[in-house]
């Protein structure tokens, strides 16, 4: 059985593994510093379709399948998907599940669905009442311009702090089993809200979040940031992760040596043009279901605490002047399980 | 976190931690590219006139032809790439606002000619022409009266 540890914190009794990992990603993110870790680098982010939206929904859609079968399995052997991404009322992996035939919890976490998704399934799997399930995540760069900044041949140019959001989906098929890596536990994080207000500045709308979920994750264990490989945070990007720093070592924990982003990790800054890094569901969904999975797989490295943080807020909520919420969920993942 | 940490002193560290725009590389980029485009439309004016126009109607031949060039431009991708580079220099001569138009027209057109393109074509060009059109009211009043 599950055990609630400390604060926020949830410890797993089963080994609650994740078999298999796909990723999807868009051009950019293909010609970026981890395309030789991706399954699928799109040719066309509009896949030949009408709109950006069902060009998502496809990415969603294929990407699902696409771990599917890596586990070797078919959608029908699947109990639980649990997908979200940014859109309105979820519409991208709505459409993307919608032929799936698959029971669906839909999510919003903005960018750390990830991170939410992947904490749900671990606990319908630890709960004994689901067998296999699926956990993902999708953004799409010209869906969300669209939705949330300007028309895409607008000309307009990018704050220094502006973020680019990832074109791709993540997806994780987790299950009981004895196969490496293992969800070891968990950390939901609250909604930390510092007053920022600036939506081209969302590493700093995020950061105190982060640093707020990392904080209660390594109390409620007693651990220190060494205990693990990498504390991997979503899309902080730049100015992100340098206000991450500076607010856990006032809290007395140095992270500096083994903190990476997935928001830095992606793109390159100066060849790519992207600003302070890059954003958005698919941004830590794909780093993590590419190269972490990758390099947890083959043992490069054995124990991550994987962070996706989110900026919530609506296009209407910021034209309202209300500040954007920032949310981080942690998830442990280990290679070693609880019983062998 | 929030407890010890007032909003007042994140936002500090935010700024602190935040690089600014590079204000003076940007605007002599605005100045050259604004200068080219109305450059340019001098050059249609001046041509327009020594064919026999008047400076009035040699205006509207101006405006016309820079708004259909800016317009088949966003059409074709490029004036974002030019907005990207000039910033300011290409939103505010009459071809930044003929991209203004063009480009949500594009986007939205998936939503349908009425509650998609129409409804939403003057989204980012709509607050210059009500505001434009109320100034314009105003300064006439009072033209009017002291005129």
């Amino acid at each position: 059985m599950a055990k609630h540890i400390g604060k926020q914190s949830m410890e797993f009794g089963k080994n609650i593994s994740i078999i298999s990992a796909a990723s999807t990603v868009g051009t950019k993110e293909g010609e970026g510093p981890l395309r030789e870790y991706f399954d699928v680098i799109l040719q066309d982010n509009l896949l030949g379709l009408e709109s950006w939206e069902k060009a998502e929904s496809k990415i969603a859609s294929d990407n699902i399948k696409l771990a599917i079968n890596k586990a070797n399995l078919s959608p029908k052997d699947i109990d639980y998907v649990v997908t979200g991404d940014l859109l309105n009322q979820c519409c991208g992996s709505t459409f993307g599940v919608r032929g799936l035939k698959i029971p669906f919890f839909g999510v919003f976490g903005a960018c750390s669905t990830m991170g939410e998704a992947m904490s749900l399934c671990a606990v319908l799997v630890e709960s004994g009442g689901a067998g296999n399930t699926v956990a993902g995540a999708s953004s799409h760069f010209c869906s969300a311009e669209k939705q949330f900044r300007f028309p895409m041949d607008l000309g307009t140019q990018r704050t220094p702090t502006a973020t680019w959001t990832v074109t791709g989906d993540g997806a994780v098929v987790i299950a009981e089993g004895n196969e490496h890596p293992f969800i070891r536990s968990i950390t939901t994080g609250k909604i930390v809200d510092m007053g920022v207000k600036d939506a081209n500045n969302m590493g700093a709308a995020m950061a105190p979040a982060a640093a707020d979920a990392i904080y209660e994750h390594l109390k409620d264990f007693g651990r220190t940031p060494n205990y693990y490989d990498h504390i991997v945070t979503g899309d902080l990007g730049y100015v992100g992760k340098e206000l991450l720093l500076e607010l856990l070592s006032e809290k007395g924990y140095d992270i500096s040596k083994n903190h990476i982003d997935c928001g830095i990790e992606i793109f390159d800054k100066d060849a790519q043009d992207t600003h302070s890094g890059g954003s958005g569901c698919a941004c830590s969904a794909v780093t993590f279901a590419g190269m972490l999975y990758y390099k947890l797989k083959r043992k490069i490295i054995n124990k991550i605490l994987f962070v996706p943080t989110g900026a919530l807020m609506s296009p209407t909520s910021v034209q309202q002047g209300e500040s954007i919420a920032g949310i981080a969920h942690c998830v442990a993942i280990e290679n070693e399980g609880v019983c062998v | 976190m929030g407890k010890e940490m007032t909003k007042e002193q994140y936002d500090e560290m935010v700024k602190k931690a935040s690089p600014n725009s590079p204000i003076v590389k940007n605007c002599i980029k605005a100045f050259i590219v604004g200068g080219i485009i109305c450059t340019i439309g001098q050059i249609i004016t001046n041509i327009a006139k020594f064919y026999g126009a008047s400076t009035e109607d040699a205006g509207t031949y101006t405006s016309v032809i820079l708004v259909i060039a800016a317009s088949v431009l966003t059409g074709l991708g490029l004036y974002s790439k030019l907005g990207k580079f000039a910033g300011a220099g290409s939103i505010v001569p009459i071809t930044g606002f003929s991209n203004s138009v063009t480009s949500p027209a594009i986007e939205f057109k998936k939503e349908g000619m009425i509650l998609g393109l129409g409804a939403k074509i003057f989204i980012v060009a709509g607050p210059v022409i009500l505001y434009g059109v109320l100034t314009s009211v105003i300064v006439g009043i009072v033209y009017y009266i002291f005129g």
